[in-house]
């Protein structure tokens, strides 16, 4: 069983739809229990990082989500869930994240030569640094996945599996140990994106 | 590199899709979720799901298709067509919508544009705009395309952006339907008030139309056509193997 952690943020239906179309079992839930009783966790998530972090605390889920991640529990966190695995976060302020893989996110809009928009919105195509991670053992070199985000994450070298060019490097997925990430969207990828979701539920 | 999106359009009334015609191996060429995977499995990048029923009931077999749609196609999903208000974001983004595309509903109420933006994110919030020529202008129509609105289309748009809107759609009306290739001057001038994603409606023939769209405008983001793909005159996967081979991003299956 597959929890998806619902802390209010976000719209999980293609996320709930597209394991179901996997052949996951999977339940949306905000219990801490839950969690426990899940064999694996996907933490989503979109808009802001300040926000989502306050409602994933005022849940009162990040300890739990701390305690199976360290119990050696895969998790995936995709978009924003996947920014909040880092140290902290530069969106509007300064934020903590839940420090699970070393380092930070940033906007993106200073790193950028002229001529490319914010968001990031669109299919992008993946360089996977680290084929053999289980992750991406179903994905093909070059293949695209779709993106939409203002911010990136940087100083994440040593947990790069993938990324993708926009103007420079962007982090794409990171995983260290049992914990992963993804910027795209895999429940908004295609076919592409259903085979990251079908190796996270493989591990 | 981001690759050039292409967005096939499909009308929705009463449940059912209107205009679809001429598949080979489609049984029910009007079942929007077997076009849906069609067009998916074709390598549309996204669909847009247009929504020109007038009834509450067909408000209802809407929701119903789009949501039949979204449990089994995994590309982003915008819907557009009666989106006046909070509770219609609400709606339709509860039944698997990704982006909502707002049209007359924020003519009548611009502050909507902000309202759902803050609400669901700027990513959100697609600002679809029917222009026109007029006296040397082009001007904004309402209610499909019936109604000169007198509003400048270039400061609706940037007005749009500043207020959150996340993505236009230009549909020209000058070049709907023509199929002599889209608005290309609309297109730039458009692409010069605004940051934000561009896609471009109204005009497409055939592949040569994406493909000077592309080469000549490379700050559009998108092409979106209905009729050519519908009726099979243009093939996605026969489009994007000659953009691609044209040197124009794009993501093949």
């Amino acid at each position: 069983m597959i929890a998806i952690i619902d802390y209010g943020v976000g719209n999980l239906f293609s996320l709930r739809s597209s394991l179901a179309m996997i052949g996951a079992q999977a339940l949306v839930t905000g219990e801490a229990d839950a969690l426990r009783r899940a064999d694996r966790l996907i933490l989503p998530g979109v808009g802001a990082f300040g926000d989502a972090r306050a409602k994933l605390a005022q849940a009162g889920l990040d300890g739990v989500i701390l305690e199976q991640a360290e119990r050696g529990k895969p998790l995936l966190g995709i978009c924003l869930g996947m920014q909040m695995l880092f140290d902290r976060s530069l969106e509007y302020g300064e934020h903590a994240g839940l420090a699970l893989i070393p380092g930070e996110v940033v906007p993106m809009a200073p790193k950028l030569a002229q001529g490319l928009k914010v968001p990031h919105i669109g299919w992008n195509a993946l360089h996977v640094v680290r084929p053999d991670h289980p992750l991406m053992r179903y994905t093909r070199a070059g293949e695209c996945v779709y993106f939409v985000h203002s911010f990136c994450a940087v100083g994440c070298e040593e947990s790069l599996v993938a990324t993708c060019e926009y103007g420079m490097d962007v982090t794409a997925a990171v995983a260290r140990g049992n914990v992963m990430g993804c910027q795209f969207h895999p429940e908004k990828s295609g076919e592409a994106g259903l085979r990251i979701l079908r190796a996270f539920c493989a591990l | 590199m981001i690759t050039k999106r292409i967005i096939p359009c499909l009308d929705v009334k009463d449940g059912r899709v209107v205009k679809g015609v001429n598949f080979a191996g489609l049984s029910d060429v009007s079942d929007p979720v077997a076009l849906g995977r069609y067009y998916s499995e074709s390598g549309a990048d996204e669909l847009v799901f247009y929504d020109i029923t007038a009834s509450s009931e067909g408000r209802r077999l809407f929701t119903d298709v789009l949501r039949r749609v979204a449990s089994q196609i995994f590309i982003p999903l915008t819907v557009g067509g009666g989106i006046n208000g909070l509770d219609d974001f609400e709606r339709v983004l509860a039944s698997g919508a990704d982006k909502v595309s707002v049209n007359s509903g924020a003519i009548q109420n611009p502050a909507l544009i902000g309202e759902a933006a803050r609400r669901y994110g700027d990513q959100c919030v697609v600002l679809s705009v029917d222009a026109k020529r007029v006296g040397g202008r082009y001007h904004v129509f309402a209610r499909g395309g019936r109604e000169d609105t007198g509003m400048d289309a270039l400061t609706w748009i940037r007005r749009g952006t500043d207020m959150g809107a996340g993505e236009i759609v230009l549909n020209s009306i000058d070049t709907d339907g023509v199929r002599r290739g889209f608005d290309l001057e609309m297109l730039a001038a458009v692409c010069d008030v605004t940051d934000v994603p561009v896609i471009a409606s109204g005009g497409a023939g055939c592949i040569d139309d994406f493909v000077t769209l592309f080469e000549t405008l490379p700050r559009v983001d998108a092409g979106l056509a209905a009729s050519i793909f519908h009726f099979g005159e243009v093939r996605i996967p026969d489009l994007k193997a000659a953009l691609a081979r044209r040197g124009i991003p794009m993501r093949i299956l």
